[in-house]
């Protein structure tokens, strides 16, 4: 090679260049070849124990793990010899030897790593005429139930809350086929991003209490999002059996969240099911919200906006879409608007630069102060006697009734009816962002999209539509099909956004121009 | 014969419960087991290296390593009770229980067993009242378990009381080596 | 000499030469029998001197290996700026093997003159001793001598009065024989689990505490001031049969035997003669039936293959076994070959770290059949079987220990077949070690 820094070699029959120093195991993926593997992890510290990614390495004298051996210049790899079928055959039956084959009971079936290659490479029978070892479950705390017989101490757990976490609470304890992994009584997996241990686990061992027993693997649909509870903007798979989320998982982003997605995040999923929606156009007669269509509620909410300010409180849990469509309605009427954001403790991952559950528990912050809205402990105080104050899926606080009173009328935009809004004249139905797509900035002012995860309920529509269309009633030509129609739209008009389509996003993002060169994915792009 | 089980499941049971010392925990690491310590930590360059000998220092202290012995020794040495554990755990000769006042190892491992080590435990076993492998006999004073190679093969059977290394015992000695151990 | 028996005339006791002699652990009683002049002697030369002295002498590692000592030590890079560490490896766990236990418990200060002189040549300002926690005698004995060395200047700041610095530590293992491993022994020192590391790194690269390290055994430190004494030559001399394996070698004898003990010969000796007259032969109305010449990791031996050896590394290879550590363990007629088999796989199998799966899994398993067999519940499957596991257990991991669980398998299996097959047809051990549950 004529870059010292690469070398070439050829993994069964494609030959790669990958940088010096690279694993055979990483050099492999780059080829478009799986090297069945366990203890790896690219996040974690090789360990090279489980020797499931024994391959054949031409004039080596033994198998080499593929994990822990660097590629070499002129190394021909073969994972399909005899003698690697032959290894990984045999690490299958030794794993197997004191499993208590539960696939039927376990979580992990459909996604099981364990279940995959002994299917597709293991015995079709085991030899084993011995008793099989059995230790009883033990919940290690945190949303952590640790099934003892299903593992196969690949140690990735332990790895992560020594090396990534820096909280070694985790441990192999025993010797030998004793060997458990263990924890000291009391220490419990409290650490904020422990629950990462049970996607890292790569069978049924570490499993979720939260998910337990809730749906099989292949019941679920599985939809790339973004994690809406802090301004870190962790990429997630959202999963949903029959139209229901019942799971938030981390997305891997190396620029973003890596392979991780703290616990409280994580488990802050089920608002996105609540069932006492707008799930209609409200508009009200009287003493009473009556059910309308689309067309005559904008049209009421048109009327009332006319040659009114609006002032806008918008939840920055909103889309990047929703909040400019809402900037606009606001800045038409030379209204203004205003948010407040839910603080909570921070904590970073101490192995990831830049991982961090953020204290502003909300997505879009960023954007919103983008799009003019003021943030501020009491963001109603920028409302003028006699605005239209618009509450676009905003929560409300106690301190907020004595503002809400100083408005001519109040519109509802949102998922809910907010708590303390009593007398709104008009409600509107908004998604949630897993009944949408979308994109939300984070912190660094990386732009990410999220898909519809689940239908949206009765009448209910995203909020840059329904405000769209309102603003189109207003006179202002503001009609959008898609979201991506409304992210193009929105492209056009800020320059941050420049050059930004849906396509150019992707699944992964990318930076708003100027954005500060932070780590966690501002400056990638 | 029975001898420790392979893969009979967690040795002593559900090892997630805790092994307390009776009363308040006193600390193992004041006075002059805390400067042994301090001088066993200048010999090496990181403190966690001082782990096996901290380990060793509690079992001679209290006779075993109890939970909380465990953690004391954790935040001194600036690591985690689990961490401390799980090298606990790895190791044969801490001990994760109370034994008895003479704690007593027989080699059993196959060159000992082709001179007889089998009955030297038998021997021991019937003399200590221990009953079986691992129990302690009823006036506390005898703990009785077989373990691997201790390294004198030309001096089958060794067998060690505490400290005390005893080679080439026989069936026949056994009465007159526990005479020694009341 | 054999202790604790006299010395055998065809014995060459130039290490066990004061086995036995209580005089010899103190300081004066060392240097009235010739010595720290080795040491003196050394911290006069050149490191690159004695590495060279040491190549020449063709002294191999005493552990297990055999790998050359003097090419251990050239690894080391002189001047890297970094810390250097040189581990003593006393924690003699292999079934059958017991030298190192009396060299320190007679010779200390043998170990810490040896252990200084290799701590000079590597660049190492710091030695561990790890000696394993059951060896409470050495221990003691090992802790008195590096005192007292420390008192009389030998080693310490200003060793012998150099100027240079050496350091001694005993370190006291806590019953694990996968420290015996070079790399389990650096994670112990560290006071972690003693897993086996991957290598690379070697640990002259990142040894201990991640720093440049050589990790020797007891007995070939103990050869060290021997050599730089008497001369390259007079070592290389020590040589009957191949000239690669020079000197004089340890062997502990134990198992079924006239008299077990330790016997110092020089390489190449005639193993039959070593059994049959140094060790007394078998016991009084028995006959040899199998040796394990080289610790319980070796392949077995028949007496065919036994007598027909050379002892030294490329003798004991080329009759079917290896030399290993030197335990020799001699099984009689009386005794159940396949029960042993069983024994030595459950050594293993309590021994694993639990790293890698086949090791955790194979061991355990191999023991369980292997005890069923023995029982009597044996079928002639599990021969396949265990031939099959053994295969993947050999090569396969990060250390050795599943290879030398395999290795007396394999052997037991293809030499002593019919022993097997004897226990599977007659469901019940034909010695009567057991009776059929």
């Amino acid at each position: 090679m004529a870059d010292a820094q690469q070398v070439s070699l050829t993994i069964e029959g494609r030959t790669v260049s990958v940088p010096a120093g690279t694993s055979i195991l990483e050099a492999a993926k780059v080829a478009g070849v799986l090297i069945p593997h366990y203890c790896y992890h690219p996040g974690l510290p090789v360990a090279g124990v489980c020797r499931m990614c024994l391959v054949e390495v031409e004039k080596a004298p033994k198998l080499a793990p593929a994990c822990a051996t660097a590629a070499a210049e002129g190394q021909v790899v073969h994972l399909y010899s005899d003698p690697a079928l032959d290894a990984r055959k045999a690490v299958l039956e030794f794993l197997l030897l004191n499993h208590p084959l539960d696939c039927p009971i376990c979580d992990q079936a459909g996604e099981c790593e364990l279940q995959d290659y002994v299917y597709r490479e293991g015995r079709a029978q085991g030899r084993s005429h011995e008793p099989k070892r059995f230790n009883p479950a033990e919940d290690f705390g945190g949303d952590v139930l640790y099934v003892t017989n299903r593992c196969i101490l690949c140690t990735r757990c332990v790895r992560f809350m020594q090396d990534v976490a820096n909280d070694p609470v985790l441990n192999v304890s025993e010797r030998g086929d004793r060997a458990v992994i263990g924890k000291f009584e009391g220490k419990d997996l409290t650490h904020p991003w422990a629950a990462n241990v049970i996607d890292l686990c790569p069978v049924g061992a570490l499993v979720s209490k939260d998910f337990l027993n809730k749906s099989r693997a292949w019941e679920l649909d599985r939809t790339p999002s973004v994690c809406p509870n802090c301004t870190q903007g962790c990429n997630t798979i959202l999963e949903t059996r029959d139209n229901v989320v019942v799971r938030m998982r981390p997305r891997t982003n190396t620029d973003v969240n890596h392979y991780y997605l703290c616990d409280e995040g994580r488990m802050d999923y089920r608002w996105m099911n609540r069932t006492d929606r707008i799930e209609a156009p409200l508009v009200r007669h009287g003493d009473r919200l009556v059910v309308s269509g689309w067309d005559d509620a904008l049209r009421a909410a048109a009327l009332h906006l006319n040659g009114k300010r609006a002032f806008v409180l918008a939840s920055p849990m909103l889309s990047n879409e929703s909040l400019w469509m809402l900037s606009r309605l606001a800045k038409r009427s030379g209204g203004g608007g205003g948010f407040r954001v839910r603080l909570g403790t921070e904590a970073p991952l101490a192995g990831v630069p830049d991982l961090v559950r953020r204290a502003e528990r909300a997505a879009n912050v960023r954007a919103a102060e983008l799009f003019g809205f003021a943030r501020s402990d009491t963001p109603l105080a920028g409302m003028k006697d006699g605005d239209v104050l618009i509450v676009a899926d905003h929560e409300m606080a106690a301190a907020d009734a004595s503002a809400i009173a100083k408005a001519s009328a109040v519109i509802v935009i949102g998922t809910t009816m907010p708590e303390l809004v009593t007398n709104a004249i008009i409600a509107l139905p908004s998604t949630n962002v897993a009944e949408e797509d979308g994109t939300f900035t984070n912190l660094r002012g990386r732009v990410q999209q999220y898909r519809q995860a689940r239908s949206a309920p009765g009448m209910s529509r995203p909020v840059w539509w329904s405000v769209g269309d309102l603003l189109t009633f207003l006179g202002e030509r503001a009609g959008y099909y898609l979201a991506s129609e409304a992210f193009a739209a929105l492209a056009a008009q800020h320059p941050e956004f420049a050059g930004m389509t849906y396509d150019s996003l992707g699944l992964k993002g990318q930076a708003l121009a100027g954005a500060v060169a932070g780590v966690a994915g501002g400056a990638s792009a | 014969m029975k001898v420790h089980e392979v893969g009979g499941g967690r040795p002593g049971g559900d090892t997630s419960h805790a092994e307390h010392e009776s009363g308040t925990y006193k600390p193992v690491f004041v006075g002059s087991a805390k400067q042994e310590l301090d001088e066993l930590l200048t010999r090496y360059p990181s403190k966690m290296a001082a782990l096996l000998p901290a380990l060793w220092i509690v079992q001679h202290e209290r006779g075993w390593v109890s939970d909380d012995a465990m953690a004391e020794v954790a935040q001194l040495l600036e690591l985690t009770p689990a961490y401390v554990k799980g090298v606990v755990t790895f190791y044969t000769m801490y001990h994760q229980h109370p034994v008895g006042k003479y704690f007593i190892q027989v080699c059993t491992t196959s060159p000992c067993g082709a001179c007889g080590a089998e009955r030297v435990v038998d021997a021991l076993l019937k003399h200590t009242r221990c009953g079986e492998l691992g129990a302690t006999s009823a006036d506390g004073r005898y703990t009785v378990i077989e373990v691997e190679c201790l390294g004198a093969c030309g001096f089958a059977t060794p067998v060690m009381v505490n400290e005390e290394f005893i080679e080439s015992v026989t069936p026949e000695r056994v009465p007159q080596i526990l005479s020694q151990y009341l | 000499m054999g202790f604790p028996h006299a010395s055998h005339a065809k014995e060459t006791p130039v290490l066990s030469q004061y086995f036995g002699d209580p005089a010899a652990r103190t300081v004066a009683g060392w240097k009235q029998r010739g010595g720290y002049v080795a040491l003196e002697k050394a911290l006069g030369l050149t490191p690159a001197e004695i590495v060279n002295v040491v190549k020449d002498s063709g002294l191999r590692g005493r552990g297990g290996a055999g790998f050359p000592t003097g090419l251990k030590w050239s690894f080391m890079k002189p001047g890297d700026g970094k810390p250097h560490y040189l581990c003593v490896n006393a924690d003699e766990s292999e079934p059958g093997t017991f030298k190192d236990r009396e060299i320190m418990r007679w010779t200390p200060h043998a170990l810490i003159e040896g252990s200084a002189i290799a701590s000079y040549a590597i660049g190492a300002e710091t030695c561990y001793i790890y000696i394993r926690g059951e060896f409470t005698e050495p221990l003691a004995v090992m802790n008195a001598a590096v005192k007292e060395a420390y008192a009389a200047g030998i080693v310490g700041p200003n060793a012998m009065g150099t100027g240079k610095r050496i350091d001694v530590h005993v370190h006291k293992g806590a019953g694990a024989y996968i420290c015996g491993e070079e790399t389990a022994l650096m994670n112990s020192l560290e006071g972690k689990r003693g897993n086996p590391r991957i290598k690379p790194p070697f640990p002259a690269v990142a040894g201990v505490f991640g720093m440049p390290t050589t990790i020797n055994n007891v007995e070939t430190l103990v050869a060290v001031p021997h050599v730089l004494n008497r001369g390259a030559a007079w070592y290389k001399g020590m040589s009957h049969s191949n000239p690669k394996s020079t000197g004089t070698k340890l062997f502990s004898v134990c198992g079924n035997v006239a008299k077990p003990g330790n016997y110092e010969i020089e390489m190449g000796f005639p193993f039959k003669d070593f059994l049959y007259d140094l060790c007394g032969g078998p016991t009084p109305g028995r006959r040899f039936k199998a040796v394990v010449p080289g610790g319980s990791s070796v392949p077995i031996q028949t007496m065919e293959e036994a007598e027909a050896t050379l002892m030294d590394y490329e003798g004991f290879v080329a009759q079917g076994s290896m030399l290993g550590s030197g335990g020799v363990i001699v099984f009689d007629d009386a005794q159940c070959i396949v029960k042993h088999i069983a024994r030595f796989a459950r050594f293993y199998a309590h021994e694993s770290c639990a790293q890698c799966t086949q090791c955790r899994e194979g061991t355990a398993w191999c023991t369980r059949i292997l005890e069923r067999i023995e029982r009597g519940h044996g079928t002639m499957e599990d021969l396949d079987t265990l031939l099959d596991l053994s295969e993947q257990m050999t090569a396969k991991t990060i250390c050795v220990l599943s290879d030398s669980c395999a290795a007396p398998i394999v052997s037991g299996i293809h030499k002593f077949r019919s022993e097997f097959e004897a226990h599977i047809t007659g469901k019940r051990c034909p010695m009567g070690a057991t009776a059929a549950a």
